[in-house]
């Protein structure tokens, strides 16, 4: 007689050790195997879309950066990048460096961020510290330059509000070869170690086909071989500096943990080459009026692909804003990655989309 | 090709070295000039302008111009500077120091000194008394060129 298999649903957060953040997981399981997923998010929505109607255009860019701890900077330059499109708006070239250099560093410290986490979801605790440890020093870069460790507040309408000086701009560099070295020593453990690679290869394998048919994003995407980097479009200062997406062909965890680290390095090459090239200029372009029209703003985040919307009716207060984040477009690849996994597997499977729920609920 | 043991000189190095981490609050924090612990103000600089509360996006600031005081939420405060970008006399500024913790949100109130709001009364009744003045002649001379007018289509007549 078959044996006759019963589906069980079992429930997979919102409290859950991998997850920093919260998000609910229903997991139909047929005995070990996950056959299927039912997300449900909307435990941390905030209305920070609908503050439209209370902040006027210049101070949302306080409330566009609050959407998430992690990517702040980049989240207020792309709502800036979207109504200084509207308002045609020339930004300064020094500005366009800064804000480069920024976004790479809040790169490096959410790339750093995620490597720890990725660490401790496979039980490497004293890596996961290492990991973190070097994070402080790229902390300790942004609250030397910008006042803040986790919400930079330097981003305004027509460009920066703070500067950094020959001096700073070295010390950056100096950090970032720090930085740099004890990478390349951690590099070792996440890719040729025994123990890691047990827990990392040919799990949760994402085709470039299925990355395609659910429309991820970032190094999700990559990591399957889908060359798509939204800094290729040649927002700020990036058309100025050399450099190519980073992509792997595996489309496993270990190709995003790789992809990721990667990243780091050229995240790390293109401060240097920014720090190389900076103008001087003043730090931002004059703002008169208020925003009439609607633009689409899109950038590179850490995660990937994020959109900004923005439709001004030439008033104070603008219409609209939405904001498409790269999680909220990794969540179906989620799924599709779940299906037929290990019930052992699914926690780290999820933290190598490296979710950011306070991101994808606003 | 796997490896086994690749964390190993990671562990020895950490074995021998100093820990990362400071004794705080033993061991002081040396905050960097730019660090945006909380918003000061100058306050016999302060024109009660209001422009700060205007801008404030969290709302946390109150300026009552007849008393002559400026509150600040500092539990509401997100320390964003944009009271600071905005203030026409640069008397706000942001400085060093995070925001003790508290059981209850609490408004620090400054009230400017009685030199300068005497000061500021002596100026505002001087300006007031300029403008009635100057009103005064106004009214004089429109009373005077009415008269004038009238005299002068008194004699076409």
């Amino acid at each position: 007689m078959a044996r006759k298999h019963k589906r069980n649903i079992v429930p997979f957060g919102p409290q859950h050790p991998v997850l920093p953040e919260p998000i609910h997981l229903d997991l139909v399981l047929d005995d070990e195997k996950v056959v299927g997923v039912i997300p449900s998010v909307g435990f941390i929505h905030r209305g920070l879309e609908g503050l439209v109607d209370k902040r006027d255009f210049k101070e949302m860019v306080y409330v566009a950066e609050r959407t998430c701890g992690i990517c702040s900077f980049q989240h207020g330059m792309g709502y800036c990048e979207a109504v200084e499109q509207i308002m045609n708006i020339e930004v300064p070239p020094r500005a366009k460096y800064l804000r480069t250099i920024w976004g790479e560093t809040s790169r490096l410290h959410s790339h750093l961020l995620w490597l720890g986490l990725m660490a401790d979801a496979f039980g490497f605790e004293s890596l996961f510290y290492q990991c973190w440890r070097i994070r402080e020093k790229i902390l300790d870069l942004i609250e030397l330059s910008t006042g803040g460790r986790v919400i930079f507040s330097v981003n305004q309408i027509g460009g920066v509000l703070k500067d950094m000086d020959a001096e700073m701009l070295k010390h950056f560099l100096d950090v970032l070869a720090e930085v740099e070295t004890e990478v390349h020593e951690i590099q070792k453990t996440f890719m040729l170690d025994y123990t890691v690679q047990s827990r990392t290869v040919g799990v949760g394998v994402m085709t470039k086909r299925q990355i395609h048919a659910c429309g991820s994003v970032g190094p999700f995407a990559r990591a399957s071989g889908f060359k798509v980097d939204m800094r290729k479009l040649g927002y700020e200062a990036y058309p100025d500096l050399d450099f190519e997406p980073v992509i792997s062909n595996d489309g496993d965890c270990y190709a995003r943990c790789d992809v990721r680290i990667r990243e780091i390095f050229q995240s790390i090459d293109l401060i240097r080459q920014a720090a190389a090239k900076i103008p001087d200029s003043e730090l931002a372009a004059k703002v008169k009026g208020n925003p009439d029209g609607e633009c689409f703003a899109r950038i590179e985040q850490p995660r990937g692909e994020a959109i900004y919307y923005v439709r001004g009716t030439g008033k104070k207060f603008v219409n609209r804003m939405r904001i498409r984040t790269p999680t909220f477009a990794n969540l179906p690849g989620l799924c599709e990655m779940l299906k037929n996994a290990d019930y052992a597997d699914v926690p780290l499977m999820i933290l190598t989309i490296d979710p950011c729920i306070s991101c994808t609920e606003r | 090709m796997a490896h086994f043991f690749t964390f190993a000189k990671t562990a020895l190095k950490n074995l021998t070295s100093k820990p990362v981490t400071t004794k705080y609050p033993d061991a002081p924090i040396d905050y960097p000039a730019r660090s945006r612990g909380h918003i000061e103000i100058d306050i016999d600089q302060c024109i009660s302008c209001s422009l700060c509360v205007r801008n404030c996006p969290t709302e946390c600031l109150a300026v009552d111009k007849n008393a002559g005081t400026w509150t600040i939420n500092r539990f509401d405060c997100i320390v964003c500077g944009y009271c600071t970008v905005n203030c026409p006399k640069h008397c706000l500024k942001v400085v060093n120091g995070y925001q003790k913790p508290g059981t209850e949100k609490q408004a620090a109130t400054y009230q400017k000194s009685p030199e300068v709001m005497a000061a500021e009364k002596a100026k505002k009744e001087a300006l007031a008394k300029k403008k009635a003045e100057a009103l005064k002649k106004a009214q004089a001379a429109k009373a005077a060129k009415a008269a004038q007018a009238a005299e002068a289509k008194k004699e076409g007549d």
